[in-house]
């Protein structure tokens, strides 16, 4: 049994969008072969694959990758866990490396959505006489959506956000101030779904999908895949110099699920699972938030964004808006977030998120990011949670140059 | 007077509507829908058990981009239980106060091919009843 550190010696992700002319699994093959040359390895070395996907769950992608980039018998994990996939698929092969079941691995995120639209509803096809008859666990005689409130991501992410507002004081400017810095800071990156910048005032007037938040303030849907390549610390030791230079360190790797609230019974809570993970992770590191470099989170939307400041103990409790307002976590800021442009603007296939923000903080970490690069980044945070709910947070390091 | 029919199972109507939660005997957790175990204490024994119609405001959010734009909003109820409804009467943002008091109302939502009415409820801000 190994108990070392895992380490993440390959990373890639291919842009984010919409790509008509790829399906599935040649976002997948690009990004997994990236990974893999970036590493400097090839299948024959990989002892495990986990791949990452939601909307195709139930059709083997990871088998059917392999049958695109080498099909070697090691064992293959298809993971799904909502917006936290991705993530989910790291932890798989991390996990099997700590357990020493092998001493290389791969993760792969993939996804495909195009333009579909609002998340969290599906239309059924109407019965030809309409009768009320009592269903499910909540004996309902019709869709509540829009009835009794509704359960659609944008207003589930809107709620969170004024409840948060409600209570502290945050106003809506506040929670567009997020989208500002997040799209100005995607103009520097190329991977980036969109690369526009917007004035806080185009914000503001934007179409309102769920106020507080307008069209700016939500995440697209889009095509793109990301991976990573992770080995053992003894498995490290044995490679070439040039892959241990830059090599990043898996500090911390927690992953959690709600805990019983009362309110979490009607309305997730995006909240307690994100401090949970938080305070495990930087326990586990023996690094706090003022030891950050770099924070990629998970702004599905940007009411999202401007919660997970405190979750992630990034600002004082209940001053997440003072923090916008600092300036603090703008890419010249104390505490750099989202320097990627986040999900507001990089985009958010679902499957891949929880590895391509792996990938950024890697990227920073090892200088590599070009123009967006955070000078001398040496410890990074990746946050994802998907509903209701799964939240990983990495706590990643820049390796000693060796 | 048309048949009536509540568009949850929790929303109880005759003379004085109001919701009904399962109880966990055993903790005292409530929920609107039917569990195999309670999720905080995992007891298998519970209850029914009334709500009070009045509450105060946790959340909301005004969802447009639908074809009847509405409110969403969460509700803590006096005594215990929080739901998810439809704020009603209310127009602006601008109007919401931090846990402001609210209470239930019933309203028809829709009639089926047999003449059955479905009673919804939502909350409105005290003081605004019809």
């Amino acid at each position: 049994m190994s108990s070392g550190d895992v380490w993440i010696i390959g990373a890639a992700m291919t842009p984010f969008g919409r790509f008509a002319d790829k399906d599935l699994l040649d976002l997948a093959s690009e990004a997994a072969m990236g990974a893999l040359a970036d590493a400097d390895t090839s299948m024959a070395d990989i002892g495990i694959l986990a791949m990452g996907n939601v909307y195709e769950a139930n059709s083997h992608n990871g088998q059917r990758l392999q049958k695109q980039i080498g099909q070697t018998g090691i064992p293959v994990y298809n993971v799904v866990n909502a917006c936290a996939t991705g993530a989910t698929a790291v932890r798989v092969v991390m996990m099997s490396i700590a357990a020493g079941e092998c001493d290389s691995g791969l993760a792969v995120g993939v996804e495909k959505m195009g333009k579909m639209g609002m998340l969290g509803g599906a239309a059924k096809p109407r019965p030809d006489k309409k009768v009320y008859q009592p269903k499910g666990r909540y004996g309902s005689v019709l869709k509540t959506e829009g009835v009794l409130g509704t359960g659609l991501m944008p207003g589930v992410f809107a709620m969170a956000g004024m409840e948060y507002a409600l209570e502290h004081g945050v106003t809506a400017t506040h929670f567009a101030k997020v989208a500002q810095k997040n799209h100005a800071h995607s103009t520097l990156n190329p991977l980036a779904q969109y690369q526009k910048e917007f004035s806080l005032e185009e914000i503001l007037s934007a179409e309102m999908i769920s106020y507080p938040n307008t069209l700016p303030m939500c995440c697209p849907t889009g095509d793109g895949a990301a991976a990573v390549v992770l080995v053992s610390d003894a498995k490290l030791k044995t490679l070439d110099p040039d892959v241990r230079r830059r090599a990043v360190k898996i500090s911390a790797s927690v992953m959690t699920s709600d805990p019983w609230s009362k309110s979490g019974q009607v309305q997730p809570d995006v909240n307690t699972l994100t401090r949970q993970a938080a305070d495990m992770a930087y326990e586990k590191a023996g690094i706090g938030p003022q030891d950050l470099d770099l924070v990629e989170l998970h702004d599905c939307f940007a009411t999202a964004e401007l919660l997970h400041y405190d979750n992630l103990r990034l600002c004082p409790p209940g001053g997440a808006g003072d923090f916008i307002d600092s300036g603090a976590p703008w890419r010249d800021g104390s505490i750099p977030v989202n320097v990627s442009g986040g999900l507001l603007s990089k985009g958010h296939p679902l499957g891949a998120t929880g590895v391509a923000n792996i990938y950024e903080v890697v990227t920073h970490l090892r200088g590599e990011a070009g123009a967006r690069q955070i000078p001398g980044a040496k410890v990074g945070l990746t946050h994802v949670i998907g509903l209701a709910s799964a939240c990983a947070v990495h706590i990643l390091e820049a390796g000693v140059r060796r | 007077m048309p048949q009536q029919i509540p568009v949850v199972d929790y929303l109880e109507l005759g003379d004085r509507p109001h919701l009904r939660a399962r109880e966990c005997t055993a903790c005292g957790a409530l929920y609107f829908d039917r569990r195999n175990a309670c999720a905080k204490c995992f007891g298998t024994e519970f209850t029914a058990r009334a709500l009070s119609n009045h509450g105060r405001l946790r959340a909301f959010t005004f969802v447009h981009r639908v074809k009847r734009p509405f409110v969403s909003a969460i509700v803590e109820l006096d005594g215990g239980g929080v739901v998810k409804a439809n704020l009603l009467g209310v127009e602006d943002p601008e109007q919401i106060t931090p846990r402001l008091p609210v209470v239930l109302e019933t309203y028809a939502v829709g009639t089926d091919d047999e003449g059955t009415e479905a009673i919804a409820f939502g909350y409105r801000p005290q003081g605004g009843e019809k």
